[in-house]
């Protein structure tokens, strides 16, 4: 019983992020209908951004401002780094090929992901950082889950995910820019022709899924220690799995699917082993694809008349 | 503005889509207060001229006047703010969003309040009262109609532009349609109305222009267009 319970965290912790992470995917497929594959370096340099910023104020052993401002701090970093360079992806990468084939796009967020990969390789060289989080906050912190405690830090990452997807939810189902986002996803033309602004409804996006990106980046360095150059391939591909298991472009899916996938991953590695990790998750896609082809909560998509 | 100027103007408007020449020197008024019908077969423009009108595709050589504005290069967001209303072609709704989301929309580039004009809406389509919490896309095809015409007129249109309004429609449909853009029409908002349905338009228009390959080939009094044997050549072509 212990066991589950330190895995179910485990898994909750690495879904909260890559539902985090899904998200930005997801809402970026559902406006520009883009696999944006750049995404998972968003997601780097926000845990580098919060890297810098946690050295920049004294390191883990040697703060010079309290714990708690120093991470709100770090997520700040993290969020203005990476939700510039999703906009800028955006300005530059994406927005002179809209008009061309679909596959243009594409190509450009491969070029643009190896673009961001190799700039981080010469920025901050090919070694690994660790965050030293225990000595930030201390390992035996934690509030008890039944017969385990679970870490601060895990606690924060999961609250602050969930709280962060709920005003998500929120903000697309209530707010009047929300609103035209889900306009904007679901008919291009015919939100324009309501007088919505599409190219700042998409930058809005790109701004608030790299932002959010960048917090899971600082979230994976805090739980799991070290961030490295190429981290975001990885936890780019795992996200995009999750997307397309909730059914892409969906948000209430990106959620889902990141929680499965992390849950999947971690009951994998405490009950099977790590080598099978993989095998379950993308086991996993290909059998809810073959059952729901739109994901669990996707629309299946309509042809247009 | 003076009395004179007219609601929208086109003068000598040339629009091309890549190399395909398709608006071919379109000039065309709307006066305040008029319902103009623009008529017209299939690939005849007039779904051209009204993305032309509306900014959603720039003409590359003619002005387009609104209130007496040379909006030519105006983004479609300023034209609409400026009192442009489209009720699309197929209604274009925002299937997974309810009604009266799909209206607030409507009223997107509004900062006031526009309560007041959602109870207009809803007094004009009592049924959109009763299911505004429902999801658009699951309404029959007359009641979307309702929903496009209420979700266009959120914006308080000074000229509603109105693609093809009876089609898909059922014929008893298309007639309740036509009596609600009379309606609208009375209310005091001037009506640009492309229609294939020649006659039902001409009947209710005030003025029409038809149109075929790109060119206006006949204008006038809609009476007398009903009546114009050119009519039936613009639509049999030649």
């Amino acid at each position: 019983m212990e066991f589950f319970l330190q895995q179910t965290v485990n898994g909750l912790t690495l879904g909260s992020v890559y539902a985090l992470l899904a998200l930005g995917y997801s809402m970026v497929y559902g406006i520009l209908k883009l696999l944006n594959f750049a995404h998972g370096e968003v997601y780097m340099f926000g845990a580098f951004a919060g890297y810098g910023m946690l050295t920049i104020l004294g390191g883990s052993s040697a703060l010079v401002v309290p714990v708690w401002l120093a991470l709100v701090l770090m997520f700040l970093a993290a969020i203005l780094a990476s939700s510039a360079i999703g906009v800028a992806l955006e300005r530059f990468a994406y927005r002179p090929l809209r008009q061309s084939t679909r596959i243009a796009p594409l190509i450009s967020a491969i070029g643009a992901s190896f673009f961001l990969q190799a700039a981080a390789l010469l920025m901050f060289t090919a070694n690994s950082r660790t965050f030293n989080t225990p000595q930030l906050i201390a390992i035996d912190s934690g509030i008890p889950f039944g017969p385990i405690r679970v870490w601060m830090v895990r606690v924060l990452v999961i609250v602050t995910s969930f709280v962060l997807m709920v005003l998500l939810y929120l903000w697309v189902n209530r707010t009047k820019t929300g609103k035209a986002v889900r306009a904007v996803s679901f008919d291009r033309e015919a939100a324009a022709m309501m007088g919505i602004d599409v190219d700042k409804v998409i930058v809005v996006v790109f701004l608030i899924g790299s932002a959010l990106a960048g917090i899971g980046g600082v979230m994976v360095g805090l739980v799991f220690g070290r961030i490295f150059h190429i981290m975001g391939f990885v936890a780019g591909l795992k996200a995009f799995t999750a997307a397309v298991l909730g059914g892409i472009g969906s948000i209430p899916g990106a959620m889902l699917g990141g929680l499965m996938i992390g849950l999947a991953e971690a009951f994998t590695t405490g009950y099977i082993s790590s080598t099978f990790q993989n095998l379950i998750v993308f086991g996993l896609l290909i059998v809810v694809l073959l059952i729901r082809p739109s994901g669990l909560l996707g629309r299946p998509e309509l042809v247009k008349v | 503005m003076n009395d004179q100027a007219p609601l929208l103007a086109l003068k000598d408007v040339n629009t091309y889509y890549g190399q395909i020449h398709i608006l071919q020197g379109i000039s065309m008024e709307i006066k305040a207060g008029e319902l103009v019908c623009l008529l017209g077969g299939n690939a005849s423009g007039k779904s051209t001229t009204l993305k032309t009108i509306l900014g959603i595709v720039t003409p590359r050589s003619g002005t387009v006047e609104f209130q007496g504005m040379d909006v030519t290069s105006k983004s479609t967001t300023f034209r609409i703010g400026h009192g442009m209303a489209i009720v699309p072609e197929n209604r274009r709704l925002f299937a997974p969003m309810t009604v009266l989301e799909n209206l607030e929309m409507g009223a997107y580039l509004r900062e006031d309040d526009f309560s007041e004009d959602l109870n207009d809406v809803y007094e004009l389509f009592p049924l959109l009262a009763e299911r505004k919490h429902q999801l658009a896309g699951t309404l029959s095809g007359g009641e979307q109609q309702m929903v496009a015409m209420g979700r266009a007129l959120m914006s308080k249109p000074k000229l509603l532009l109105m693609d093809e309004p009876s089609m898909g429609l059922a014929p008893v449909l298309v007639e309740q349609s036509f009596e609600i853009i009379q309606r609208v029409h009375r209310a005091g908002v001037s009506i640009l109305m492309v229609e294939q349905n020649a006659n039902m338009a001409l009947s209710i228009a005030d003025h029409g222009y038809v149109l075929a390959t790109g060119r206006i080939v006949l204008a006038g009094e809609a009476a007398a267009l009903a009546a114009d044997e050119g009519l039936k050549k613009a639509y049999l072509g030649r």
